[in-house]
């Protein structure tokens, strides 16, 4: 039963602080809110037993990449764009093809998961210690995508760099 | 125990406002953020999965989602940097310089 009451409060953290996400017009405020959904879902992870997940969620996407988000907000001025409409003029259109988007997958899920039951679990032992099998997994099987995976950091880097970088000569 | 469905239908949900964000709003740096709830919406879809499959691949996964996710955010704040020191902007519907 406390799982259960613990991932309905999850959720519903998660689910509204994203809509708090995208309908603030201070794009600090959506910052802030952005945070909170990601510690609902580090939340879930947890809940779910990915204990690695749920660290590497708190410590690169809270610490670092909503730190960078943080500081290029800091760095361009939004006081033009705190007086301008913060939605697009054709947002009904968009409400609906995002409605019909969930709409499907609601359907789907529904029709697919037999009334939200999926078939029943495949039989096995529970994996035991997730860092040291999620660490045996990555260095083992997945050896080659991690190569790929600090390939595309090294690219993503250089083209950050480049990209701000205030005259190419 | 949480059925896995539980956890697509909330995976769903993120991923919907994700997409009502970049759809609707202007200001490319939400924009940005709302692709970040798409992400994290595929995440919780991975886990939930790889808890339901009892191995731990998904999880793996969700780690080089993870990775996307940052050097998705280091190139495109570096590009919002570079576009406001061009157009003084961060309006998507101003951004039309490829656009006749």
């Amino acid at each position: 039963m406390f799982p259960l009451i613990a991932f309905g409060i999850l959720a519903a953290v998660a689910l509204a602080s994203g809509i708090m996400v995208i309908t603030r017009r201070n794009a600090v405020h959506s910052i802030i809110w952005l945070i909170v959904t990601l510690f609902a879902v580090a939340g879930i992870f947890l809940l779910q037993h990915a204990e690695f997940l749920f660290a590497v969620q708190i410590i690169l996407y809270v610490g670092a990449i909503m730190v960078l988000f943080l500081f290029v907000v800091m760095l361009i001025n939004l006081d033009v764009a705190l007086k301008q409409a913060q939605f697009r003029r054709q947002w009904p259109l968009g409400l609906l093809t995002a409605g019909l988007v969930l709409a499907q997958l609601v359907y789907m899920i529904y029709k697919m998961g037999a009334g939200l039951r999926l078939p029943a679990q495949p039989p096995g032992p529970e994996p035991v210690g997730n860092t040291q099998a999620i660490g045996q997994a990555l260095y083992q099987t997945y050896m080659l995508p991690v190569e790929i995976a600090s390939l595309l950091l090294l690219v993503a880097m250089i083209g950050a760099v480049i990209m701000a970088k205030r005259k190419l000569e | 125990m949480i059925p896995t469905a539980y956890y697509i239908l909330l995976g769903s949900g993120l991923f919907t406002i994700g997409v009502i964000g970049v759809l609707t709003r202007r200001n490319v740096l939400i924009i940005l953020m709302s692709i970040e709830l798409i992400l994290n919406a595929v995440n919780i879809n991975l886990v939930g999965l790889s808890q339901y499959f009892r191995s731990v691949d998904g999880q793996v996964f969700a780690i080089f989602v993870i990775t996307d996710a940052a050097a998705e955010a280091a190139v495109g704040l570096g590009l919002i940097i570079a576009l406001f020191r061009n157009k003084e902007t961060v309006n998507a519907d101003e951004i039309d310089l490829l656009k006749w």
